[in-house]
């Protein structure tokens, strides 16, 4: 469980048990006779009418809170998604280069405060290439593209512990096609959150 | 007939060869140990013919050793119908008419026959209108089997021996990464397919020296790794002392103790060599200075390595002494060209190195002279690319896209001819075995 779910459930508790505190008992009437008896029957009800509206409030109070919990699990979650889009975007290259460019450079810089704030994340990164020249070659020119991300992350602060280097070469394109279109997007780094994340 | 007749001579395999005595008989100036070969006009095809065979299997002894020679690229195969062929078949002994079969073409007439262990085969000369060989050949396996077929590939190599003085290279196999990206073999002439891995992904098998066992680099979770296949077992298993991550385009040195390949890191990719036994660390060998250096390929002598390498900012081929020293520019360099060159695969004979190149946006099978560096291109249609050389020194396979989907393709490296291997799309980095013994 997160560790803010723990902290709300912890302090809903608490509101539940202050609210069956609230109604105490009235004390009885020291006159005696048939007023008392009917004085006693209306306390009784009163009683009743108020340990029910307690009850009422404190279910009240439970439902807040769970909405609560939710909401703030919902906007975690959107902020989550959010920094692992950032996390997980793809950078390109040009052909036969591992040189990032500009692009792919500002991407990279998105990453650094995401990784900052959450440092048990680690990234692995996966250079690919488009079909184009040697398929053994090219296993190696995608791993030197892996290395130049990771290199330009550790540069930036990232520890390069937190982060591994692979290669598929053309091995898996992410679109098939023999054109330029094609090429431009099967030359890239993709990175995959490895421990730690929302996301395995 | 225009034939200038000229006499070839060998060094003879008695055992094959017919008796020296009777060489001399025929021969008297042929001195003892010498035997004679066919009659025929150097720098052309001789016209070889194939008598059918009767008797279980000899209709594909027949068409096997037809298109192992047709393969060979070095005799024209002269075929005739069944009925036409068995016609001119003598009714005895060996009283062939000759001028029929000179008029058709043929220099030399080969009869496979039934013997008890298999078949023996009977080489006639035309011009000189006589017997010249005769060797037997053991068949025992089921007939069209693979290990039969791979049989009657080994007559038909000893046949071409007969005829030229060299061997052919029918009788062997050829290794390739499949389109589903695992390791397959299929025999030179296109038969017996099959698939011999089930991994992640597989590529880049290179063969031992002894043909008992390839060397691939298979996916696993940490990274490629080098495996080694047994075709004795049909065990793999992974070599120890790689380092996890990027381990590529392993190859065998010809005496079959180091394997020779490519280990990536942050600081680039390095060629290594290791011990396969041995489960020590590999030593690197390359200084590459973070550049990408791949795809070893050893000399035959195993003196040199030739590889690729980007480290003048573009893929090139280089070659090395074999502990990494003395490192050079295999082809010229030309200032300001973007050369693209891979895929280097060193000639078993040792004269010639193949390798692609890009040449108009397209890469083209080539080789170089190794004594004066000539080049030469060999392809132009499609993408041509991963060349290796069979044992034979004169045929490359390639893989190639010149009809659509990526298949493979040998080559004729002195004619140019091509035929297509493989008929399932996404076949690549084919490695051609040595003669396979029996």
């Amino acid at each position: 469980m997160h560790p803010s779910k723990i902290i709300i459930a912890v302090v809903a508790v608490t509101l539940v048990a202050a609210c069956h505190k609230i109604p105490a008992p009235l004390a009885p009437s020291p006159v005696a006779g048939n007023d008392s008896l009917d004085r006693a029957r209306a306390d009784s009800i009163a009683r009743a009418n108020a340990a029910r509206q307690a009850e009422i409030a404190r279910a009240q109070a439970e439902q807040d809170s769970l909405r609560a919990v939710r909401e703030r699990e919902q906007r975690e979650a959107a902020q989550n998604a959010d920094a692992m889009k950032v996390l997980a975007a793809t950078i390109y290259y040009d052909f036969d280069k591992a040189d990032l460019t500009e692009a792919a450079r500002s991407l990279l810089l998105a990453k650094v405060p995401v990784l900052q704030a959450q440092p048990t994340i680690h990234l692995r990164i996966t250079g690919h290439t488009d079909d184009r020249g040697s398929s053994e070659y090219n296993l190696a020119l995608g791993l030197r593209r892996a290395a130049e991300a990771k290199a330009f992350l550790v540069n930036n602060g990232i520890d390069a512990s937190r982060l591994e280097i692979t290669s598929m070469g053309a091995e898996q394109p992410a679109v098939q096609g023999e054109n330029e279109e094609a090429w431009s997007r099967n030359r890239r780094s993709e990175f995959a959150p490895t421990s730690g994340g929302a996301s395995q | 007939m225009q034939l200038k007749h000229i006499l070839i001579a060998a060094v003879a395999s008695s055992a094959l060869a017919l008796t020296p005595a009777a060489a001399r008989a025929q021969n008297p100036t042929v001195p003892e140990g010498v035997r004679l070969g066919l009659n025929y006009t150097l720098g052309t095809k001789p016209g070889v013919l194939v008598l059918p065979m009767d008797s279980t299997g000899g209709d594909s002894v027949r068409a096997i050793l037809q298109r192992d020679i047709d393969y060979d690229d070095r005799a024209t195969v002269i075929t005739l119908d069944d009925q036409s062929a068995r016609a001119m078949m003598p009714k005895t002994g060996d009283d062939f008419n000759y001028p029929i079969f000179a008029k058709l073409g043929v220099v030399a007439i080969l009869r496979p026959q039934r013997s008890l262990t298999g078949i023996t085969i009977t080489m006639y000369d035309v011009a000189a209108k006589k017997r010249i060989q005769i060797g037997g050949f053991p068949l025992t396996d089921q007939v069209n089997s693979p290990a039969w077929r791979m049989a009657v590939h080994r007559a038909s190599d000893e046949v071409e021996r007969w005829i030229f003085g060299t061997p052919g290279a029918a009788a062997t196999r050829i290794l390739f990464s499949g389109g589903d990206k695992q390791i397959w073999v299929i025999d030179s002439d296109g038969e017996n397919a099959r698939k011999l891995t089930s991994v992640t992904l597989a590529m880049s098998a290179a063969w031992s020296p002894d043909a008992t066992k390839f060397v691939f680099c298979g996916f696993t979770p940490s990274g490629s790794q080098i495996a080694v296949y047994s075709f004795i077992t049909g065990d793999l298993h992974w070599l120890s002392g790689t380092a996890r991550g990027l381990n590529i385009t392993p190859t065998y040195s010809p005496d079959g103790r180091t394997i020779a390949y490519a280990s990536g890191s942050e600081g680039g990719t390095d060629i290594m060599v290791m011990q396969e036994g041995d489960a020590s660390p590999s030593r690197r060998i390359t200084v590459g200075r973070g550049s990408d250096n791949t795809s070893p390929s050893f000399s035959p002598d195993g003196r040199q390595i030739a590889f690729m390498s980007g480290r003048a900012g573009h893929p090139e081929v280089y070659t090395m002494d074999a502990d990494g020293t003395n490192p050079s520019l295999l082809t010229e360099f030309t200032y300001g060209e973007q050369a693209y060159r891979a895929s280097p695969d060193w000639a078993p004979d040792g004269r010639r190195i193949a390798y692609e190149s890009r040449i108009d946006g397209n890469f083209q099978i080539m080789t170089i002279d190794m004594r004066d560096r000539s080049t030469k291109q060999y392809t132009s249609d499609g993408q041509n690319e991963d060349p290796a050389w069979a044992p034979d020194s004169r045929h490359m396979v390639f893989s190639s896209t010149r009809t659509g989907p990526r298949q493979l393709w040998v080559l004729d490296a002195e004619s140019g001819r091509m035929r297509q291997l493989t008929h399932a799309a996404g076949a690549r980095l084919a490695a051609w075995s040595p003669i396979l013994k029996p």
